[in-house]
């Protein structure tokens, strides 16, 4: 394949994939707005009056680069993990396993796909979010760069899960109970500041830390952590995960028998 | 009909496909193809026969790298399908054996998509799915969902999805089953025109008489093996009975008795009539003329590779027991 077709490759992936999500946006957009919409009422307005300040900021506009963040990770990774597993568990993988599209064109085409779905529900919960306080973006180009970059990390993490996942029991013990937990603690709703300092070195373990906390310093100017680590954090992942993926994909593990 | 992908990169006398001592054994250690050899000509129409668990489908899925081999080599069109993957890929179309597409996807977009694949532009891709469909006849259908269509219609859909980048070997894997008589023929007659169009053919089916009528060259596969790889003709020419078929003008009420051939009834105006070949003609006439039977036509029976098929595997059970 040329690089003419190789591209025509990609794009027909990609626009696959957005429209899969698009058509069953009440399955994939809706539904986090309507959770964010319910975090910012509960934890932000009700609750976080009673909490006060936190970082000398309100309590709801800290939390919101968090809970964004916490869409964009769980989206992308669950766009990518149910639609590779989905066309694995109905075959239609195949028309791509039989075609000459190079498998890094595969790969990247479902991220891209994953990065589609992620960035778009953290533009409607940050659109929902706009409706219960304001939003002074301190450094926008920071604040895209950790944003998309998380949401490839975790768009390529869901295609390894899919890869591996041979039941859709499998598909969701990563989310559940690996992903939702680390997100939870990964400081979208505190500062690790007020942990005791053992659980504080303890949280220096969890990567969903230095997402939350990288794009928290782009929108607020604040971080627990120093943003140079969040950017090399990420960085390091993406090329470890994107090796991986490619040697599965390469070795056809998980794919063909 | 479509014409064949450009004659890039091919040579005219290298065989459409070479299989050289191809195994596979499963990561359960079941040994599904135990070191087969197999040439299928450029522009043939060719039968790969064999029961269930023969090892047929693992042979297509490993020349269409779905399956990865434990040993041999595989050429298509004389390129490596190890170190010209991609290249080789671009040469085979394959309609696989189970429905493998997504079923809440429009069919137009299922195989413009497919197009995609490969490439193939979406207007161009489109234009092509169009041209396919309508030859398939689904094209009044191309924006209802794969999951609406019927059993013959999703067959099709699989043909036409196999049919976009125009390969110049089409593998079908079983592509008749469960699919009713009238759409079977119409699938005979696109698939002699496309082969008489310049496509080779590779077809598994457990249709014998699919395998008789369409193809012109036959390997039969048992238990991971190939037990036999001939012409069509040759195989059959190993029968030593002939079988036809005779439409009568009256009715018979019993089989009428011969000592020189064997008579059926199929029903009452249609006898079957198994002949020596030994035995000429004339004189199976001169006995119906003597019987006063007055026969309007007669043809062969077309099934006749389902005796040879049934001995052959007999034959094979015996020496490997």
């Amino acid at each position: 394949m040329n690089w003419r077709e190789i591209l025509t490759a990609f794009n027909t992936i990609f626009i696959k994939e957005i429209l899969r999500f698009s058509r069953i946006w009440i399955q994939t957009i809706l539904p986090p707005a309507i959770t964010m919409t319910l975090y910012f009422v509960i934890f932000g307005n009700l609750i976080g009056k009673a909490i006060g300040e936190m970082d000398g900021f309100k309590y709801i506009d800290y939390i919101v680069p968090g809970l964004i963040m916490m869409s964009v990770i769980t989206n992308s990774y669950s766009n990518v993990v149910s639609s590779f597993f989905s066309a694995k568990m109905h075959g239609h993988i195949q028309e791509l396993l039989i075609s000459p599209t190079p498998n890094i064109v595969i790969l990247l085409g479902f991220v891209a796909g994953g990065v589609a779905r992620g960035l778009s529900v953290g533009l409607v919960v940050t659109i929902v979010s706009l409706f219960f306080t304001k939003m002074d973006i301190q450094h926008p180009v920071i604040t895209i760069t950790v944003v998309l970059l998380t949401s490839i990390l975790f768009s390529i993490a869901g295609f390894i899960n899919a890869i591996y996942a041979k039941t859709f029991d499998a598909m969701n013990i990563i989310p559940i109970f690996i992903l939702t937990p680390l997100t939870y603690l990964g400081g979208v709703f505190y500062s690790i500041n007020m942990l005791s300092p053992f659980w504080q070195s303890v949280s220096l373990f969890n990567p969903v830390l230095y997402m939350v906390n990288g794009f928290r310093y782009g929108i607020l100017g604040v971080s627990d952590i120093n943003p140079s680590s969040s950017f090399i954090l990420i960085i390091v992942f993406i090329i470890a995960l994107f090796s991986f993926a490619m040697y599965l994909l390469n070795k056809g593990i998980g794919l063909r028998n | 009909m479509l014409k064949n992908i450009s004659n890039k990169k091919i040579n005219n006398t290298t065989p459409a496909l070479k299989i050289s001592n191809l195994k596979k054994v499963y990561d359960n250690d079941f040994v599904a193809v135990k070191g087969i050899d197999l040439s299928v000509q450029q522009g043939d129409f060719f039968a790969l026969l064999g029961a269930n668990g023969a090892g047929k489908s693992t042979t297509i899925e490993t020349i269409c790298s779905l399956v990865n081999k434990t040993a041999g080599t595989i050429e298509v069109f004389g390129h490596n399908t190890d170190t010209e993957r991609a290249l080789t890929k671009t040469f085979i179309g394959l309609v696989p054996q189970e429905f493998n597409f997504n079923i809440f996807e429009p069919i137009i977009e299922i195989i413009v998509n497919q197009g995609g694949y490969y490439g193939i532009k979406r207007k161009e891709a489109f234009r092509r799915a169009e041209e396919l469909l309508k030859h398939l006849d689904l094209w009044d259908k191309r924006k209802e969902k794969a999951l609406d269509l019927s059993g013959g219609m999703k067959r099709r859909l699989m043909i036409a999805r196999a049919l976009i980048h125009k390969p110049k070997l089409l593998i079908l894997d079983e592509p008749t089953a469960g699919v009713d008589i009238e759409i079977r023929r119409t699938m005979w007659k696109f698939l002699s025109k496309l082969n008489a169009a310049g496509t080779t053919i590779i077809l598994t089916t457990h249709y014998l008489e699919e395998a008789e009528n369409l193809c012109h060259n036959i390997a039969i596969m048992d238990k991971g093996k190939v037990i036999e790889n001939t012409s069509m003709k040759q195989l059959l020419s190993r029968l030593q009975t002939e079988m036809f078929v005779l439409d009568l003008e009256n009715p018979l009420s019993e089989v009428p008795h011969s000592d020189d051939f064997i008579m059926s009834l199929r029903d009452a105006n249609t006898l079957e009539v198994e002949l020596d070949k030994s035995r000429s003609l004339n004189m199976m006439f001169d006995f119906f003329n003597q019987n006063n039977i007055r026969i309007l036509s007669m043809r062969n029976k077309s099934n006749r590779l389902e005796e040879l098929f049934i001995e052959l595997i007999e034959k094979n059970k015996e020496a490997t027991a």
